[in-house]
């Protein structure tokens, strides 16, 4: 059964308050406070550099479904990454997910849908083979995005858990760029159930590992600001034999197996 | 004002500049500055015997025009009146009642609140006085639950606390089929499975025969998905079946031709579906299709460029594990 989740609001325009330049100072300096809040949670006392150049984040400037916001990080300078963090600035949980490539990742782009609750700016955090972090910055208007109920009860939206598919497409040089899809309310504590009219007890997946054959590609921790219906993007090299091999689990023990071999190639 | 649309010819405004405002509940607001219309302009049109019409202004929410931008109206029985559409506010909706009580003494017995979006029934809170039957699908009461309270507070933002509104229960609520008799006319509801929005309720005055989609039916504004693509056209299909002649749409014109009016609007409901069936079989991620899909019905449908990469953002999301 599909869970229909509705996307609460389009983006609003608030009123500026005062001149506009004066407004924006203000905001831009809590926005500034509030990442600096955000990633020394994080982050602890580790040095963050700007980058415009290790990583990149395509992100619309304003969302169209609050709760479902597509993100692409590209990381051109591939050989260097080891992992990458996005983090949603004014979120009630801003840490929204973390990619650690493994030896058959190709670290070059991944993708991923969020839920963004108001205008804020998106902080995407790339880690070196030795520890350095870069971050990049873009500003989404949206709202609504945490709070957007599912439209069906909870029984519904849990319904067919943990089912999952994955797409392939010929990526960059031979690395194959894969869509894995798992099924999944991800219910973040947040959403009222319209049916009991409570809030619906947060459930949602916070590890997927991802390996082909004997060698690991990708693991994502995430949180509750990853989108319901989780959909990821990665690439990777397939050296060997297969097959793809997901494993997931939530926050409730749930915990799923899955393997998907590549499709045939054409000769 | 422009003239009703005749014999079915669909009304399209011309498209002008931003559109940029409060946009409430994902949906409903025609935010087309046509004119700079304040309620004062408000009209009614009888579309049929003892059925009063007022045509939604093409505009966003304002605190001149009440956020009156739906189809309103009410239809005038025997012993009572029925509210089809309460009102986009409280003021809105005292306007509706103000203009009901030039007409007649009847009691207002009974308010159609067709569906959660906030231009269609924060009207109601104007008629709680007349201790009316509020009338609405049986999953409207959850839909109000959850988003009753961020529409006023938008609505708040715009018109002020006073004229807002506030959320208003139905306390009927139909599971199926209902029907209302007003003494010598029965009106007769329908509640549809998933459409626009996850609680649609329309309505068929059967005494003339005139159809009340409500907002399953969009004329010349592009309509908004909230709710499910397949299902809105399964219910149109249904809606086609009863083959009334005339309808009274959710926005556009007060009263239009019902089939090329509803084959509009399946037209771009199936190429959306259609196209986005596409976009996920070729891969295409989802933030390409919305800009992608559907381009052929650009010039069309006013607010196109507004609305439509969101309803493929949904159709997208409801077809890609099909």
């Amino acid at each position: 059964m599909k869970t229909l989740s509705l996307g609460l609001a389009l983006a609003m325009v608030t009123a500026l308050l005062g001149p506009p330049s004066q407004a924006a100072d203000v905001a831009d300096a809590g926005r500034e406070a509030r990442w600096q809040e955000v990633s020394k949670y994080i982050f602890g006392d580790r040095k963050i550099e700007p980058t415009d150049s290790l990583i990149k984040i395509e992100a619309p400037s304003r969302a169209l479904d609050a709760a479902l916001v597509p993100i692409t990080l590209r990381m051109p300078g591939k050989d260097r990454i080891k992992g990458v963090y996005l983090v949603i600035d004014e979120n009630p949980s801003p840490f929204a997910a973390h990619f650690s490539f493994g030896p058959a990742a190709d670290p070059s782009q991944v993708k991923l849908r969020v839920r963004i609750n108001s205008y804020t700016n998106v902080h995407a955090i790339a880690e070196t083979g030795d520890g350095q972090l870069f971050e990049a910055v873009a500003f989404v208007k949206a709202s609504g995005g945490c709070s957007a109920p599912m439209g069906v009860s909870d029984e519904e939206a849990m319904n067919g858990m943990g089912e999952m598919r994955m797409k392939f497409a010929g990526g960059a040089g031979e690395s194959l760029a894969a869509t894995l899809m798992i099924r999944h309310p991800n219910f973040n504590g947040m959403q009222m159930n319209q049916i009991t009219r409570t809030y619906t007890p947060a459930r949602y997946i916070n590890r997927i590992t991802v390996s082909y054959g004997d060698n690991d590609v990708v693991s994502i921790d995430g949180d509750i600001s990853v989108s319901s219906d989780p959909v990821f993007g990665f690439s990777f090299l397939p050296e060997g034999a297969g097959p793809v091999r997901v494993i997931a689990s939530d926050t409730a023990g749930g915990h799923w197996e899955q393997t998907f071999n590549l499709p045939a190639l054409s000769n | 004002m422009p003239a009703p649309a005749a014999k079915g010819v669909v009304d399209v405004p011309p498209v002008l500049a931003s559109r940029r405002g409060v946009v409430l509940g994902g949906a409903c607001l025609c935010c087309l500055p046509l004119f700079g219309r304040s309620a004062g302009a408000f009209t009614l049109t009888e579309v049929g015997p003892g059925i009063f019409i007022r045509r939604g202004l093409h505009e966003e929410a304002t605190p001149e025009n009440n956020d009156g931008i739906a189809n309103i109206g009410f239809v005038v029985g025997r012993d009572a009146v029925l509210v089809t559409e309460s009102g986009g506010s409280l003021a809105d909706g005292q306007w509706l009642r103000a203009e009901i009580r030039k007409r007649t003494d009847k009691p207002i017995r009974h308010v159609v609140l067709t569906h959660v979006h906030p231009d269609h029934c924060f009207g109601a809170a104007a008629f709680v006085e007349d201790r009316a039957n509020f009338i609405g699908h049986r999953t409207l009461r959850g839909a109000l639950d959850a988003r009753g309270d961020y529409y006023r507070e938008r609505l708040v933002e715009v018109l002020g606390a006073d004229k807002a509104g506030s959320t208003v229960y139905p306390t009927q609520d139909v599971k199926d089929e209902a029907e209302i008799d007003l003494g010598d006319r029965i009106l007769r509801f329908t509640a549809h499975g998933a459409a626009h929005t996850l609680c649609d309720l329309s309505m068929l005055d059967t005494r003339t025969g005139l159809l009340f989609p409500a907002d399953l039916l969009f004329v010349g504004r592009i309509p908004s998905l909230d709710g499910s693509l397949l299902g809105w056209l399964q219910e149109a299909d249904k809606l086609k079946a009863l083959r009334a002649a005339r309808a009274v749409p959710g926005h556009g014109p007060a009263v239009v031709d019902f089939a090329p009016a509803m084959a509009a609007l399946t037209r771009y409901l199936s190429t959306l579906r259609d196209e986005t069936r596409k976009a996920v079989a070729d891969g295409v991620p989802i933030e390409k299709a919305a800009a992608t899909v559907a381009m052929s019905e650009r010039g069309r449908w006013a607010l196109f460029d507004d609305y439509n990469g969101r309803n493929v953002t949904e159709a997208y999301k409801e077809l890609e594990w099909e």
